[in-house]
């Protein structure tokens, strides 16, 4: 009975997605805003990504509220979590040496990649959130690696609030300086493909790059404490 | 090319549906990651290293480390 039903369901669903891609021609783009973005991005935003340009210059509202999306989750977990919490300390078992040497060896070097794709955001692909994710799976590793140790929560919270400080400022500045609209790119645009070039661009990437780092360092180390 | 794609497009077929099937919880998780890997390989191929780099660190990383925590945490056997 249970297998019929999802049967059906699935067949709904599947009917639906045919009727609704049934019209689109594939591969064929049917919107005229990609090639705009192709043609004028380089120039209007000083970036030589043009996926970041559009995440962070045009779209960039849109990023504050993925954002804010994800600090919202993160703040849920905690919530959830943390209402059962300080249970009688037990000995924690230490991680095997070739984990903890390897951890010990990996630890920076994943850290200083992760800010490099968040700072590099403008130039190269990848960006603040995709760096700040390589950051939390580096502190994931020093939790796997050397037990006991943990990031204070404090530290995690000021980074946090900071990036979105950063990130509301920046925007505000541009409404007040800039021109008429929100995160409006105010500062000069530089030589394209250096690092300093982009105006604003790769500040709010490097503010995003801290507070998803710093959300998710938090996510983890909730669940590490809760699975102890 | 074509060829590679379409062996990696079925690779993830088949680690996906044994991602389904399998009893042990862990096994599931590395199949499931596997198909992110596989996929950020895939968006790679289509010229768009950004997604690439966000399903690889996300996807294969970081979700595959939470189902593995709460796998600690419950039972680790499918009845």
């Amino acid at each position: 009975m249970k297998s019929i039903i999802s049967l059906i369901l699935l067949s709904v669903i599947a009917l639906g997605i045919a009727i609704s891609l049934d019209k689109i021609p594939f591969g064929v783009p049917k919107t005229k805003i990609g090639d705009y973005y192709i043609d004028k991005g380089r120039e209007e935003t000083g970036a030589a990504n043009i996926v970041t340009s559009v995440v962070v210059n045009y779209r960039c509202f849109d990023t504050l509220g993925e954002v804010t999306i994800l600090f919202i989750a993160a703040i849920g977990l905690g919530a959830v979590l943390a209402t059962r919490r300080k249970k009688e300390k037990r000995e924690i078992e230490p991680a095997s040496l070739v984990l903890y040497a390897g951890c010990r060896f990996l630890f920076p070097l994943i850290l200083l990649f992760g800010a490099y794709i968040s700072i590099h955001g403008h130039l190269t692909p990848g960006g603040g959130f995709q760096g700040g994710v390589v950051v939390a799976s580096a502190f994931l590793l020093a939790y796997l690696g050397c037990r006991g140790r943990r990031v204070s929560e404090t530290g995690i919270k000021t980074v946090e609030s900071l990036g979105g400080l950063v990130f509301i400022v920046v925007g505000l500045v541009g409404l007040a300086v800039g021109g008429h609209y929100f995160l409006s790119n105010f500062l000069s645009k530089g030589e394209l493909n250096s690092l300093f070039s982009a105006g604003v661009i790769p500040i709010i990437y490097i503010a995003i790059g801290l507070k998803v780092g710093s959300e998710l360092t938090g996510v983890i180390d909730h669940l590490v404490e809760e699975s102890e | 090319m074509i060829l590679v794609i379409s062996l990696l497009i079925l690779l993830m077929l088949v680690a996906a549906i044994a991602a389904i099937f399998f009893k042990d919880l862990i096994n599931a998780v590395i199949a499931s990651c596997m198909v992110s890997l596989i996929a950020s390989i895939l968006f790679y191929f289509l010229q768009a290293p950004d997604v690439a780099m966000a399903e690889a660190s996300i996807g294969a990383a970081l979700v595959s480390a939470v189902f593995i925590i709460a796998i600690r945490r419950t039972k680790r056997y499918e009845e």
